[in-house]
């Protein structure tokens, strides 16, 4: 199983990137989105996947038989954070929209030389 | 007071001179600063009877005693000469500068604040004993250089020659910090007189050519050898008192007093030897050569300088030959040290009235353009006089000290050709025959400076100003100078015993033990030896030159203006600014895609090579989990989902598929035994969805075009390196599990010691709470950010302002 899902994570990985390459703004945040559920698929994937109870006690459930916690716990923490990350990009270029008027990454260059 | 404290006399006096300009305006602040190298140079020159007798005077400050850095000054017979060079001639420059420079019109503060600056870096270069604090006062003298040079700051040519000086010699400087710190390394010592002890058991070290190579790149760039001369004539832009006292009497010899100084150690080498002596001749001869090309007096000059240096230079590389001869105290290799300190003190005195000479010239006549000069003898008889006198020692004619060292410079040129080491006896030839041409031709241009300049017809009407000789305050500090080029002819013995003979101990401290086993005693009359003709060929050839020179001088005219080392300063200058540029406009292009491209790739080309290079790819399949029909049912729910947002023409659409593939790792999460995450999967996923929709439909009018995503192959080839990077990542660390898990501890402990049933929830409150508490400070954060960006309009609240 933790083959085929590497396979996944990096397909997952692939189409993020290739969507941060592309010159619109609304594309590369789904990017970023895809890239996070990458991650924490990876996180997940990296814990192994063999667990055959979820992490909470029960009788009659041996301490072998939990899936790990530690990645749980972990990939929580980068669920939230990511997402507090996302929403304030996503009002970020809510509000270049509103500003600039674009959401073409190609009219959104910094340096004056090129204008 | 302590010899170390004297070094910094005159950077503290440099302290009250802006002081005194303001207050005391109705005085030339020269007079003031006058008094500090007076009494150095009395100080120093009551120490001369220590030195005579082999004697030294050693004093410390220590800096930072914890990295063996201090202050040491040691006086010994080089330092002692250079020190007196540098007061003296620093007194007669001061008292120059004071008839030379309007009190009303020139910013004198500046210019005395620069000058002490120079003086106490000079002095401490020429006195340092450690290697470090020798680097910090040279890099000082670059410094108050760069400033003097530029002191007429709003003219184009002199912030030019300064910067131009200062790229140089600073670059010189860096290297040969280079070379020092390979030196202390080699003799775990900063001190030179301990480096010095241990010298012979450096030549076998692997730093030892390096070493040096790079301090002879920091004194061939200070004393303006070849190629490196080229900042010297650019220099020429600075007031006349300093290029006589920087640019021909003190700085440009710190090079000549580093060789000095570091022959002892190198001098065991062949490449020393060979560099030291070889280049001081070619740029002997290459100076003299194109000093009559010049037509500015101070070009002239400049050039000269360059030349003299030259001819210093090679006496100085002569006299490493004598650490290789047995006996070389009775040899004719002796005279080399003796004749490069003879001449170094004869052109410092006589270059420096010939400075003055010119700067009296420009002063009084409006120009230094030897073209628009002439018939000035009768007008300027006091000028004259002293220019011929230096002239004449310059070109080496009996009479003037000048004489005596050109026929020693001859004798030890003449000597290398029979030394039969280092290959000498080949190309040793060329020596005195370079040595012989740069002469004739120092002698042509020695005498085109004072004749054009002074004989000839009088061209009133080109001149600026009328002519007339100069205030008699002028005339005094070069008119001391020429009486002790005199001097030095009649009483060159004096000069040896008492100044040359102690620096020679320091040169050749390995040949003699005290001053007095110096047996050279210099005589005007010689004998009839192949010196002395070779002295007649110059006179005769040289006068023969002289006297045709308007007749051959179009021959300059063939060499073009544009092939010259200036040239390929400027265009080297040129390219490394504009290369630079063009260089980040070609990678910086402001597009965020390329600076994407460019971290992805090398994340890609590192984490792949170095999965080869290491060997550490790794495919294991023990410990899988089984795959079960679920899981294939949602990864292909996953896949499908991504490959619609890729593959979608409306923005819409793909947000849509972007919430299917959040539920789909929801989905995984149920599977693989995580309720907590599947629950937070789920409304994050939702309110995700939600603010991308926010942001959807907000999208400018304009590009609400739907177009679909433009199939790009670098795009997909950097993505498709990045997916297969990760997966081989996950693959390898997967397969090579060393450790087991600390999960273990949370299993087992967390009813007992945590008292919850929940093992991620305590884990997130309880073993990790901190984690959770930042966890909650960043949506806190991200909150605030939201409110603030849509709240906050400052852009408008101006534009409001304005309005009204």
């Amino acid at each position: 199983m933790e083959i085929i899902m590497s396979v996944v994570i990096g397909f997952l990985f692939m189409a993020a990137v290739y969507l941060m390459l592309s010159k619109s703004l609304i594309r590369i945040i789904i990017g970023t989105g895809l890239l996070s559920h990458g991650a924490h698929l990876l996180l997940l994937t990296m814990g192994g996947l063999s667990g055959s109870a979820p992490p909470v006690v029960a009788d009659g459930v041996s301490t072998a038989d939990y899936a790990d916690p530690l990645p749980q716990a972990l990939i929580l923490t980068a669920i939230v954070i990511s997402f507090a990350v996302t929403s304030f990009f996503l009002v970020l270029a809510y509000r270049a929209y509103q500003e600039i008027g674009t959401d073409n990454m190609n009219l959104m260059r910094g340096t004056e030389d090129y204008e | 007071m302590s010899l170390v404290f004297l070094i910094f006399l005159p950077i503290i006096a440099a302290l009250f001179v802006p002081l005194l300009f303001k207050k005391i305006g109705q005085i030339h602040t020269g007079w003031f600063v006058l008094v500090v190298p007076v009494i150095l140079f009395i100080y120093y020159a009551s120490l001369l009877p220590v030195t005579m007798d082999g004697g030294t005077r050693v004093s410390e400050f220590q800096w930072i005693p914890s990295l063996d850095l201090s202050f040491i000054a040691y006086l010994d017979g080089l330092s002692l000469l250079f020190s007196l060079l540098i007061t003296g001639i620093g007194s007669l420059v001061v008292l120059y500068s004071v008839f030379y420079l309007d009190k009303k019109r020139e910013q004198l503060h500046n210019f005395y604040v620069y000058l002490l600056m120079f003086m106490t870096a000079m002095l401490g270069i020429v006195q340092s004993d450690h290697l470090i604090t020798l680097y910090l006062f040279w890099e000082l003298t670059s410094i108050s250089s760069f400033l003097l040079i530029g002191y007429w700051y709003t003219r184009d040519r002199s912030r030019f020659g300064a910067l131009k000086s200062m790229m140089i010699t600073v670059f010189g400087g860096l290297m040969m910090l280079g070379g020092f710190v390979l030196l202390s390394i080699m003799g775990n010592t900063y001190s030179i007189r301990e480096l010095i002890s241990q010298a012979p058991e450096f030549i076998s070290h692997d730093f030892f050519t390096w070493a040096l190579v790079l301090i002879l790149l920091g004194a061939f760039t200070k004393s303006a050898q070849f190629p490196f001369y080229i900042w010297l004539p650019d220099a020429m832009e600075a007031p006349t008192p300093v290029s006589a006292y920087l640019h021909s009497a003190t700085m440009v010899k710190a090079g000549l007093y580093l060789v000095a100084r570091f022959t002892p150690i190198f001098a065991a080498s062949g490449t020393w030897i060979w560099l030291v002596t070889g280049v001081g001749l070619f740029t002997m001869f290459w100076g003299s050569f194109f000093a009559l090309k010049q037509k500015d007096l101070k070009g002239i000059l400049a050039f000269s300088t360059v030349s003299q240096l030259g001819l210093i230079m090679s006496l100085l590389g002569a006299s490493a030959l004598g650490f290789h001869v047995e006996d070389a105290a009775g040899t004719v290799f002796k005279y080399a040290a003796f004749a490069a300190i003879f001449h170094l003190v004869n052109h410092a005195v006589f270059k420096g009235s010939l400075f003055m000479v010119a700067g009296i010239v420009d002063h009084e006549t409006g120009t230094r353009d030897i073209r628009k000069l002439g018939g000035l003898m009768s007008l300027m008889p006091i000028s004259f006089t002293i220019a011929m006198i230096g002239s004449f020692s310059m070109a080496g004619i009996p009479l003037f000290g000048g004489f005596l060292s050109k026929e020693m410079f001859l004798t030890a040129m003449l000597a290398i050709a029979e030394f039969d080491l280092f290959s000498m006896d080949v190309w040793g030839v060329l020596f005195p025959v370079l040595a012989w041409i740069g002469s004739v031709f120092t002698f042509v241009y020695s005498f085109y400076f004072v004749f054009h300049t002074f004989a000839g017809k009088h061209k009133p009407e080109e001149l600026p100003k009328q002519a007339h000789e100069a205030p008699i305050g002028m005339l005094v500090s070069p008119a001391i100078l020429a009486v002790l080029v005199i001097a030095i002819f009649f009483i060159p013995n004096v000069v040896g015993d008492w100044i040359v003979k102690p620096a020679v101990l320091a040169i050749q401290p390995f040949l003699y033990s005290s001053p007095a086993e110096i047996d050279i005693h210099v005589s005007a009359w010689h004998g009839a030896n192949t010196e002395f003709f070779m002295t007649l060929g110059i006179f005769a050839i040289g006068g023969l030159l002289f006297w045709s020179f308007r007749k051959w001088k179009q021959a300059y005219e063939v060499f073009p203006d544009n092939v010259s080392l200036n040239r390929l300063y400027d265009s080297f200058m040129y390219l490394s600014d504009g290369g630079a540029n063009r260089f980040s406009a070609v990678y910086m292009t402001g597009f965020i895609r390329s600076y994407l491209v460019y971290m992805f790739g090398f994340l890609v080309l590192i984490v792949l090579s170095t999965l080869v290079i290491t060997d550490a790819f790794v495919l294991d399949l023990t410990n899988n989990a089984p795959i079960g029909v679920y899981e294939i049912i949602i990864l292909i729910a996953l896949i499908g989902s991504t490959i619609t947002i890729l593959a979608a023409k409306s923005r819409l659409t793909a947000i849509i598929a972007l919430g299917a593939v959040g539920y789909s790792v929801a989905l995984f999460f149920v599977i693989f035994r995580a309720p907590d995450l599947a629950l937070t999967q789920l409304v994050i996923e939702t309110i995700s969805v939600a603010l991308f929709l926010l942001a959807f439909y907000h999208l400018p009018k304009v590009s609400k075009k739907e177009e679909r995503i433009r199939f790009k192959l670098g795009n997909a080839v950097i993505a498709l390196g990045v997916g297969v990077t990760m997966t081989m990542v996950a693959l390898a660390s997967h397969s090579q599990k060393i450790l087991p898990s600390i999960s273990e501890y949370y299993k087992e402990t967390v009813y007992t010691e945590a008292g919850g049933g929940n093992i991620v929830n305590v884990i997130l409150v309880d073993y990790r709470g901190f984690d959770t508490l930042f966890e909650i400070t960043v949506l806190g954060i991200a909150g605030i950010g939201i409110i603030t960006m849509i709240k906050l309009r400052l852009s408008k609240k101006e534009g409001q302002h304005e309005n009204k």
